[in-house]
């Protein structure tokens, strides 16, 4: 956006875009389409945070009152309902997923522009994204990387992961998540407001420091947190990156709606046999 | 008591006073000794006298520089700054229970005024404060009875008289020892530091804790606002900014990041979480975006020298309140309006983030804030004119007078201005101060440092 004499390309029409449902709803104006790149986005800085060595707290809470508060305009609006269904919807295929969950694990200083795509649906087809609306002012591309302080922290962090236990963190995320996603029966409706704050409690969660030491148990726990799970999630296997994160936006997404739409949660079953292969391991060596 | 400025002081700032280049100090000349690159000032600070100037940077380390004395023969300008002293204040730690890495980075330094020879100064990075003392030594003793010059012991068979030690002149060493450390008080990262009007305590703000120390006690600290939530998921805000009152030693303040201020009363209560005034202006629904929280989110809050005002930075403005009136300012200064219709991208690349400080001019006549392609902006609250200037290695010959600085926002862009889209966002210029009884000025673009003073005629 900020390198000279790049023109900005107008998408022709809000109108030629909804058409092809970008939510699985009938989108009709650009406001919306905004709005849903600006979830997109405010989502995928959460899930940056959460690589960043010492995360900003005052950044991630704007972030988090800013999906919050589009959750709850899309609440009000009923489209929050299709952006669920859309999730639930079978018609999502595994390449999708995978488009998505690649935007995140390619390293920003490749890219020349986030390409904000949608996680729910589309493939990426629309590479410039671009609106020119005074409320949500426009996203542009550009040639030079117009991420200065994102590509900088990215860099920075893939350097730190090695030094630090993200995986530490990674884990007690994942297993919140998981345990969110088992206990749960939600509304799509309360979905937005009951998960979110649970959503953005794991966001916060790992800012506490883990106070004391609760028992021999869970230092046993411990022992195991930081082996890998990431390796059965499909995800991980095809990018190759077992430091990438465990949590893409679309695992986000997935425990923002409602469980039992499992179809498109495939990591959980892989999940679920490593935490019984975790308890053998356990087995043997309390030594029972 | 408020001293009243001098007549020098008194000047009216833009038109009036034509600001001219006096140093730019690059640090990695000075740090060319110590063979790792320059790295990014974090923090500068004027003492109380402006005869000192420090500098934090993201390495750990500080920098002071001290202004030389005024030669009778250079009746045109005023001392230039040099280094006086360089130490490494913090190292980077590492917190074995969160698996996280803490920055040395150098957030706040603060004075403490000064009361026998030596300068005390605290620094503080994201955990730990640390009280440093810079003292200078110009005599050393000669003629030890019991050792060499060169340190060693002398055989105690070859004493055959006593004499007494004389002390004799020697080069001037600066040395800077750290005499306190205050540490392991903040689960959350450090912000503020602000030495209370009573010299004897001072306060530490993290984003969620306010505590308030005693100069002499490093392993106790009182908490005084905890806005923490019972429940971290109920998170929605966190503390940006704290300062004390610079004459009433019981009122402090402290910013959030929903753009409110509270005042609080240490009489009141040991617990400081009912404030006692409460300053918000009330948000312009016809601005509304998604945005407007993020922009609302107060980066700096600073009482002016007379402590009858304070000002506040968010990301657009500048807002000076009369504490007596909570609620609106009675004063906004827009820095960068045209950014206005950026926030999306601004957004995406994390620069609405950025936190822009600001500060008092020494009579609180004029006020000053940075903002990007490494432009700073100085508003007169008097004549409400200001001007925008660019701190930069192109613009900047020694005595050379300052140009001022236009971003054309739409239209035909005239000669010399600069469009918006041409900003480089990169260069942004976070930290400014202003000496505290004359016009001269440090700005801290990235790792240079560039110290400006007005040009007398």
């Amino acid at each position: 956006m900020f390198s000279k004499g790049t023109k900005r390309k107008f998408s022709d029409g809000g109108e030629e875009i909804s058409d092809e449902s970008l939510l699985g709803a009938r989108v009709a104006s650009s406001y919306s389409l905004q709005r849903q790149s600006l979830l997109d986005m405010s989502l995928i800085k959460l899930q940056l945070c959460h690589m960043l060595v010492e995360p900003n707290l005052c950044r991630s809470v704007l972030i988090a009152n800013t999906v919050r508060q589009i959750q709850e305009e899309m609440t009000h609006d009923g489209s929050w309902h299709m952006v669920t269904e859309a999730f639930c919807s079978a018609g999502q295929s595994p390449s999708e997923r995978l488009v998505a969950t690649e935007v995140l694990c390619r390293s920003r200083e490749q890219d020349a522009e986030p390409k904000l795509f949608s996680v729910i649906s589309y493939e990426g087809c629309c590479e410039e994204e671009v609106v020119a609306d005074e409320t949500l002012c426009s996203v542009s591309v550009s040639d030079t990387v117009s991420n200065v302080c994102l590509a900088g922290r990215m860099g920075q962090c893939w350097e730190k992961s090695e030094l630090s236990g993200i995986e530490r963190d990674e884990e007690a995320l994942e297993d919140s998540r998981l345990g969110s996603g088992e206990e749960e029966e939600i509304d799509t409706e309360d979905g937005a407001s009951t998960e979110s704050p649970k959503t953005i409690g794991q966001v916060f969660g790992t800012f506490e420091i883990k106070n004391g030491s609760p028992g021999p148990d869970s230092a046993l726990e411990e022992l195991f947190s930081d082996v890998d799970t990431s390796y059965y999630d499909l995800d991980t296997m095809l990018t190759g990156m077992q430091s990438a994160p465990k949590m893409g936006p679309y695992d986000l997404l997935d425990s923002l709606a409602p469980s039992h739409s499992s179809p498109s949660i495939v990591s959980t079953p892989n999940c679920r046999s490593d935490l019984n292969e975790l308890d053998h391991i356990m087995e043997i060596i309390v030594g029972s | 008591a408020y001293a009243s400025p001098t007549a020098a002081a008194v000047v009216l700032v833009c038109d009036t006073v034509q600001w001219c280049f006096l140093s730019i100090l690059n640090n990695c000349l000075i740090f060319l000794p110590f063979g790792y690159a320059a790295d990014i000032i974090s923090t500068v600070e004027f003492n109380c006298s402006g005869e000192l100037l420090a500098t934090g940077d993201k390495g750990g380390r500080v920098v002071i520089f001290q202004r030389e004395q005024e030669s009778k023969n250079r009746l045109l300008s005023r001392g230039e700054y040099n280094v006086y002293s360089t130490f490494q204040s913090h190292e980077p730690e590492f917190d074995y229970l969160k698996s996280l890495e803490i920055e040395e980075k150098i957030n706040k330094i603060r004075w403490l005024p000064q009361q026998n020879a030596a300068h005390f100064l605290l620094s503080a990075n994201d955990k730990t404060i640390k009280l440093w003392k810079i003292s200078e030594r110009d005599k050393r003793a000669e003629g030890y009875n019991l050792k060499d010059e060169d340190g060693r012991l002398r055989d105690q068979f070859r004493i055959t008289t006593l004499r007494v030690p004389v002390l004799m002149p020697m080069d001037l060493m600066v040395e800077a020892s750290p005499r306190r450390i205050f540490a392991n008080a903040h689960t959350y990262h450090i912000n503020s530091i602000s030495v209370n009007s009573d010299y004897e305590t001072y306060l530490s703000a993290d984003d969620l804790r306010i505590n308030l120390w005693h100069l002499e006690i490093t392993d106790r600290s009182f908490n005084i606002v905890d806005i923490k939530p019972a429940n971290m998921e109920e998170l929605t805000e966190v503390i940006t900014a704290a300062e004390c009152h610079p004459h009433q030693c019981n009122v402090f303040v402290y910013s959030s990041s929903k753009g409110t201020i509270r005042l609080c009363d240490m009489r009141a209560a040991a617990l400081c979480d009912r404030h006692s005034k409460f300053f918000e202006e009330p948000e312009d629904p016809s601005s509304r975006s998604f945005f407007s929280e993020i922009i609302s989110s107060i980066s700096d809050v600073k009482f002016s020298h007379s402590g009858r005002y304070m000002m506040t930075r968010d990301y657009l403005s500048v807002k000076v309140w009369d504490l007596n009136m909570e609620n609106r300012p009675v004063e906004t200064y827009q820095v960068h309006e045209y950014l206005r219709s950026k926030l999306c991208s601004l957004y995406e690349n994390d620069c609405i983030f950025d936190k822009f400080e600001c500060c008092w001019n020494g009579s609180d006549s004029a006020i000053m804030t940075g903002s990007y392609n490494n432009f700073f902006r100085m508003f007169d609250r008097n004549t409400r004119r200001d001007i925008t200037l660019e701190a930069s290695r192109e613009n900047s010959k020694p005595r050379a007078m300052l140009k001022p600085r236009k971003v054309c926002t739409g239209g035909k862009r005239k000669k010399d201005e600069i469009s918006v889209d041409s900003l480089d966002f990169n260069k942004k210029i976070l930290h400014t101060a202003w000496h505290p009884k004359e016009n001269v000025i440090a700005v801290a673009a990235t790792n240079n440092l560039y110290i400006f003073q007005d040009k007398i005629n």
